[in-house]
């Protein structure tokens, strides 16, 4: 993050290594963004000369989705494992595989995915980029905004983790921030429904 | 970069962006005040307007015309039609265990009952204009009351079915962001239609309450008129329609051969005749006659053989305008115009047009936008996403339009004025990044989202905050909602 800031963030080649970046650099930005999300502070990476201030998402999501991938595929490799190789003989047991394999994938897999989730408040829109392989840059006008919703489901709150989504008249507008802290959560809806009245603006 | 002297100040990011709003702020607030008085004074000129209200209620709050129970009296023929053709044995079986008395009984409970209900909601339908809004009140047990606010309507339509084209009345739907079928005024006397939509048009645009009555039915400057012979040709053009009627033509014989079954072939020949007639006779009844005017009120669109509509389009409503090119037309220079309103269904602004035609009559619904030409198509490395037609797609940015086009054979230029745009998206795939390619979408207020396709990354992501930027200086200059006022 920091390593990609400093250039062309408005470039989406230089946004891209930076989402593949090299572990150490990947291991930092991710200490920086914890830092300020539990301070509750914005502005995570120092913006360079030109690009907006990227904030990145606090590390309880990539927690709580890698624990979920846990708790869903370690039972079923196990499942997978012990099921064929009593009853069909050990060889079966080899299905197993399958399922730790899309463990092992999707442990990293979530991580980038993750390190790939930041947002920025400019003076007059929102910005939300995410996605490694399928990259999506949204741009949200404050004026556009007709209605700024923070969610939290049962697993997201018992991590402390809430939502935040803005709706606008176009249904094809997706702009979600999940993984907020609740109260980074509060204080953005209260302050995109601020800006977004004092700029808004009929159909 | 557009945004660089905002962001060179951000080390002390508390006060500056405070003093970059400022000015902004103030831009902005100045004419939403204006708005804010105007609606006080409105409310304020409604409740002096509820006193006199309550003194002559009665001549304020009008009814539906006395017809409209009719409205749904054919519903339980066609129920009982559609069985009978269902299943006709059992009909005749049921018929022969009637007697005469359980028949008339029958009858006596449910004619009375029908037209008190039919009676009862009709007398309990009430409408009234307010200045500032709509009320339609409706509902035997469950009340409903829908306040519609006039100056966010998007579009008026009178239509007039064929049936109540001979009863001489007309059905009023007014067009809002949220409405349901509910909201619509049916039916109307005709000349209660005409009068009622011209009170409204003339209250949205913002006349004064007691003026509203007298400003009557704005004059009409027609633009453009579809002569028959014109749109009966451009429908022989269509690829559509020939697709549709060869499938009804071939595929019940070819079923028949296969299966040897009446049902099957019903099954299949009926729908299949329905959509080609839809297609070919239907589109030719109902885009007959097709005519578009302006006024000050807004766009007129007035067409239909048998069944009329007239729709009103106010100022500054269109959110996105296409212009479709079929490949049978190129040859004649002909476009089909369409047009996307928020909360409306009406899509057709022109069926049939030579071009130039066309783009003058655009002229006039996006004031200050022609249609661009020489869209720039995108580098050749598209051809690796979209093999062959990468060349349909293209793409040009005006100081008032973001025109997009796509497709081969049939050609969809897309226009969005930028004042209209939602938001606005970068989408990259992992094959296209390869390529160095991103896609842009822009998102309209009618759900309609608008792709420059295939773009190099580099310029979409110029484009992205470009487009932003003049999203936001287009809003600034776009008219209130109150277009008179």
């Amino acid at each position: 993050m920091e390593t990609g800031s400093p250039g062309t963030t408005g470039d989406t080649a230089a946004g891209a290594v930076s989402e593949t970046g090299s572990g150490t650099a990947a291991g930092t930005a991710s200490g920086t963004v914890a830092g300020t999300a539990s301070g509750g502070v914005v502005g995570a990476a120092s913006a360079g000369v030109a690009g907006p201030e990227w904030t990145g998402l606090p590390p309880g999501l990539l927690r709580m989705r890698r624990l979920l991938l846990v708790v869903w595929l370690v039972p079923l490799t196990l499942a997978a494992a012990l099921l064929p190789g009593l009853l069909a003989g050990p060889v079966w047991a080899a299905f197993a595989l399958v399922p730790a394999a899309v463990l092992a994938w999707g442990w990293p897999m979530l991580g980038r995915n993750w390190r790939s989730w930041r947002y920025a408040e400019r003076s007059d829109d929102l910005l939300i980029s995410r996605g490694v392989l399928w990259h999506e840059e949204t741009v949200v006008p404050y004026g556009r905004m007709q209605l700024v919703e923070v969610t939290s489901g049962p697993v997201e709150r018992h991590f402390g983790l809430a939502s935040v989504q803005l709706h606008t008249a176009a249904a094809a507008t997706d702009a979600t921030i999940p993984g907020l802290d609740p109260r980074e959560a509060e204080r953005l809806r209260d302050r995109l429904t601020q800006l977004g009245e004092a700029r808004s603006a009929g159909l | 970069m557009a945004d660089a002297p905002d962001t060179a100040d951000t080390p002390d990011a508390p006060t500056v962006p405070d003093a970059a709003d400022a000015p902004d702020t103030a831009g902005g607030q100045a004419p939403r005040e204006n708005v804010r008085e105007d609606a006080r004074e409105g409310i304020q000129g409604a409740e002096v307007q509820g006193e006199d209200v309550r003194e002559g209620s009665a001549l304020r709050e009008r009814r539906l015309h006395p017809v409209t129970p009719l409205r749904r009296a054919w519903a339980p023929v066609a129920v009982v039609a559609g069985w009978a053709v269902h299943d006709p044995d059992q009909v005749q079986r049921q018929l022969a265990r009637l007697t005469m008395t359980t028949l008339l009984v029958g009858l006596a409970v449910l004619v009375p009952a029908a037209a008190l209900y039919g009676f009862l909601s009709w007398w309990f339908t009430h409408y009234a204009v307010t200045d500032s809004e709509l009320r339609i009140r409706t509902g035997l047990l469950f009340r409903r009351t829908a306040h519609i606010r006039l100056e966010r309507i998007q579009a008026v339509d009178v239509t007039r079915p064929l049936l109540a084209r001979v009863v001489g009345v007309a059905k009023l739907r007014l067009d809002v962001v949220g409405t349901d079928k509910k909201d619509e005024l049916a039916y109307l006397g005709e000349d209660d239609a005409q009068r009622l939509r011209a009170e409204l048009l003339a209250r949205a645009a913002g006349f004064a309450p007691e003026t509203a009555h007298e400003v009557g039915e704005a004059p009409v400057r027609r633009l453009l008129h579809v002569p028959p012979g014109v749109l009966a040709v451009s429908l022989l053009l269509t690829g559509a329609t020939w697709g549709m009627l060869i499938a009804a033509v071939v595929v019940p014989p070819v079923l028949w051969f296969a299966t040897h079954s009446v049902w099957t072939v019903l099954a299949t020949g009926v729908p299949l005749l329905g959509a080609a007639g839809a297609s070919s006779v239907g589109r030719f009844v109902g885009e007959y006659d097709w005519t578009v005017g302006e006024s000050p009120d807004g766009l007129r669109i007035d067409h239909g053989l048998l069944d009329h509509a007239h729709e009103t389009v106010p100022p500054g409503r269109v959110q996105t305008v296409r212009v479709v090119e079929p490949l049978l037309w190129r040859r004649r220079g002909w476009v089909r115009v369409e047009l996307d309103v928020a909360g409306s269904a009406n899509s057709v602004l022109v069926p049939v047009a030579p071009r130039e035609v066309a783009a003058s009559v655009i002229a006039r619904v996006l004031p200050g936008v022609t249609v661009p030409e020489g869209l720039s198509r995108p580098p050749r490395m598209a051809g690796r996403c979209l093999p062959l037609w990468w060349r349909g797609h293209g793409l040009a940015v005006t100081d008032t339009v973001f025109a997009a086009r796509r497709g081969l054979l049939r050609r969809t230029t897309a226009l969005v004025p930028h004042a209209k745009v939602q938001s606005v998206r970068l989408a990259q795939g992992p094959w296209a990044r390869v390529q160095g390619l991103a896609d842009v979408h822009v998102d309209t207020g009618a759900n309609k989202t608008v792709t420059a396709r295939l773009r190099d990354a580099a310029e979409a992501a110029d484009l992205l905050y470009a487009q932003a930027d003049r999203s936001r200086t287009g809003r600034r200059e776009a008219r209130p909602d109150r277009w008179m006022a």
